[in-house]
C-alpha cells in the first residue's frame, strides 16, 4: 500500500515514545532486593543524594566522584539496562551543556595545573556541572526504574506531599497512554487522507489539537462520573502500604552514612594519600 | 426482598437542548432478573442507564431503586447498591494499578484496610484475574480491562449490576468468557447492548426502546423472534436466529 510521505515517521515516533514510557514501567516490575525496598525509603535516600551532590562548591570534582557508587549500586542490583539509561541521560544532556558551556569563557583564572597545563576555573566548573548532571539524572532514572512512577507518587503522598500534586501526577501518568494512542490514531487518520502535501498544514494541527482537547474534556467528564459511581466524594483514599522493614532501614542508614562521609571527607584524596604513603 | 426492585413510573427526561430523550418510561424489574435494554443509537438507552444510579435525577415521573426514590439526597445510597460498568473500560479504570482500582470503591465506603485487601483478592478471584492484581491498568488487554472493570464494581457488593455495552470491542473468545462469567452472577442485571446474541444467552427479558419510549417489554425469545418489531426499532434478529447464508435455509 502506498502511504503518504512522512506519515509512518510521525506514527512510529509517537509509538516509540509510548513504548519508552512503558519500558520504564516494565523495568519496575522486576523482583530484586532493590525493587522490594519501600518506595518511601528509596525516595528519601535519593532526595538526600541529590541535595548532597548539589551542595558542593562549584569547583568541586574529586569529592563528587565517590557518589557514583550509589547509582552504580542501584543499577547493578536492580538489574537495569545501563545502555538504555545512558541514552536517556544523553537525550537531556543538551540542557546541562547549555548551562555550563559559557563558564570556560567567563572564568579564565587558572586554578589547577595538570602536567604543566593550566586549567581555568571555567573548565573545572563546567566539568563539575556535567558530572553533577550525570550523577543526578542517572540516579533519578534509576529510582524510577527500580520503583515505578506510580509508587513514587504514592511515596510522595505518604511522605506528606500535597495530595492534589501527587494525584495529578498519577492521573497524568495513567491517561498519557490513552491520550497518546488517541493522538496517534487521529494523526494516522489524517495522514491516510492527505495527498501531495495537502492537508498537512499548521491549520490542521490546530483542528487536531482542538478535537483532542474536547475529547479529553469529555473523557474527564466520564471518568468523574465513573468515580462518583464508586463513592468518590472529593478525596481519593489511598491504600496504606506496610511499614518499612529491617532491609529498608539498613539501606537507609548505610547510604545516608556514606553520603555524610563522602560529603565531609575527600575520599579520593584520602585514598590517594594512603596509597602514596604505602609506596613510599 | 424489596431492596432489589427497580420501579419506574412515567419517567421523562428532556436534555437542555430540547432533545426528548425519555418519554413516559414505566417498568418494574424484580430481584434477580436479567433484563436487556435494546434499541437503535439515540433511542435513550444511555440516558435511562444514567438515571439508574442517580447521575441524572428524574424530571417528571418517579424511579425507585429498592427502598429509595432516586433523588439528589438518596444518590449516595443508590450508588451503593447499583454497580455501573461503563462501555469504555479506560474511563472506569482510572487508578494506576488493578489493585488500587478495585480497592477504590471499598476504600470510599470506609472499610478497614484489611477488609479492603481481602475484598479485592476475593473479587479478582471471582472474576478469574487474581494474577493481574499488581499490573498497571493501562497495560491490560481489552478483555482483561473489561473483566477488571466488572471487578471494580463487584468489590462494592452491589445488588444490581448495570452494564453499558459489556461485549463491545471484545474478541469472540473474550466475549464468550465474559458471557459465561456474567451467567454465574446472581445479581439483578440490566444490560444495554446491541449484541442480541448475548441477550439470547443471558437475559430472559428484553425491553426495546425507540425514540425515548418503551415499545416492547417481554420474554426475550418472543421479542428477538419478532422480525417486524425489531425492524421497526432499527434492529435485526440475532444472527443465530437468522437463516444460514451458505446452505440457503430460510429462518
Amino acid at each position: 500500500m502506498l502511504l503518504p510521505f512522512n506519515c509512518e515517521d510521525i506514527i512510529s515516533k509517537i509509538e516509540s515514545t509510548l513504548f519508552n514510557l512503558g519500558y520504564m514501567d516494565l523495568l519496575s516490575y522486576q523482583d530484586t532486593p532493590v525493587h522490594r525496598l519501600d518506595s518511601r525509603i528509596k525516595l528519601i535516600v535519593t532526595l538526600c543524594f541529590l541535595l548532597t551532590v548539589i551542595s558542593f562548591d562549584r569547583y568541586e570534582i574529586s569529592m563528587l566522584i565517590p557518589f557514583i557508587f550509589y547509582p552504580i549500586y542501584i543499577i547493578a542490583s536492580a538489574n537495569l539496562p545501563v545502555a538504555y539509561l545512558f541514552k536517556k541521560v544523553l537525550y537531556v544532556s543538551p540542557f546541562a551543556l547549555m548551562i555550563g558551556i559559557f563558564n570556560p569563557f567567563f572564568d579564565d583564572k587558572i586554578i589547577i595545573t595538570v602536567f604543566g597545563i593550566g586549567i581555568t576555573g571555567g573548565w573545572v566548573s563546567f566539568f563539575s556541572i556535567m558530572l553533577r548532571f550525570v550523577l543526578t539524572v542517572t540516579t533519578v532514572l534509576a529510582l524510577i526504574g527500580c520503583t515505578g512512577f506510580n509508587n513514587i507518587c504514592y511515596a510522595m503522598n505518604r511522605l506528606g506531599a500535597p495530595k492534589v500534586f501527587s494525584i495529578q501526577l498519577m492521573f497524568l501518568y495513567r491517561y498519557i497512554f490513552v491520550l497518546a494512542e488517541e493522538t496517534a490514531r487521529v494523526v494516522r487518520a489524517r495522514n491516510l487522507r492527505s495527498f501531495n502535501g495537502k492537508g498537512k498544514g499548521v491549520k490542521i494541527y490546530g483542528a487536531i489539537a482542538g478535537s483532542l482537547l474536547i475529547r479529553t474534556i469529555n473523557r474527564a467528564q466520564r471518568i468523574h462520573y465513573a468515580m462518583i459511581c464508586r463513592g468518590f466524594n472529593g478525596d481519593i483514599k489511598i491504600f496504606k502500604s506496610n511499614n518499612p522493614g529491617v532491609a529498608d532501614i539498613a539501606f537507609f542508614i548505610i547510604w545516608i552514612f556514606l553520603f555524610i562521609v563522602f560529603r565531609i571527607f575527600n575520599v579520593p584524596e584520602l585514598i590517594g594519600g594512603s596509597v602514596l604513603r604505602l609506596i613510599q | 426482598m424489596s431492596h432489589h426492585i427497580i420501579q419506574s413510573h412515567g419517567l421523562c427526561y428532556t436534555y437542555p437542548d430540547g432533545n426528548k430523550a425519555l418519554r413516559e418510561i414505566s417498568f418494574l424489574i424484580t430481584h434477580g432478573e436479567s433484563v436487556a435494554i435494546i434499541g437503535a443509537n439515540g433511542a435513550g438507552k444511555s440516558t435511562l442507564l444514567m438515571h439508574l444510579n442517580g447521575h441524572i435525577i428524574p424530571q417528571t415521573g418517579t424511579l425507585r431503586i429498592g427502598d429509595y426514590p432516586v433523588s439528589k439526597e438518596t444518590a449516595h445510597h443508590i450508588r451503593r447498591s447499583v454497580g455501573m460498568v461503563f462501555q469504555d473500560s479506560d474511563d472506569q479504570l482510572f487508578m494506576p494499578t488493578v489493585f488500587d482500582d478495585v480497592a477504590f470503591g471499598p476504600l470510599n465506603l470506609d472499610f478497614p484496610h484489611e477488609e479492603v485487601e481481602e475484598r479485592v483478592r476475593k473479587t479478582l478471584e471471582t472474576v478469574g484475574v487474581l494474577h493481574l492484581i499488581n499490573r498497571p491498568t493501562h497495560r491490560l488487554s481489552g478483555g482483561e480491562k473489561r473483566t477488571v472493570a466488572i471487578a471494580t464494581v463487584l468489590s462494592m457488593t452491589p445488588d444490581i449490576l448495570v452494564m453499558d455495552e459489556p461485549t463491545s470491542s471484545l474478541d469472540p473468545r473474550s466475549r464468550r468468557r465474559l458471557i459465561e462469567l456474567l451467567k454465574t452472577f446472581h445479581h439483578t442485571k440490566i444490560i444495554a447492548t446491541h449484541d442480541l446474541d448475548m441477550v439470547f444467552d443471558l437475559c430472559e427479558r428484553t425491553i426495546i426502546m425507540n425514540e425515548g419510549a418503551i415499545i416492547a417489554d417481554g420474554n426475550s425469545s418472543d421479542i428477538l423472534n419478532n422480525k417486524e418489531l425489531l425492524k421497526k426499532s432499527g434492529l435485526e434478529k440475532p444472527l443465530r436466529l437468522q437463516g444460514c447464508p451458505v446452505c440457503g435455509t430460510e429462518e
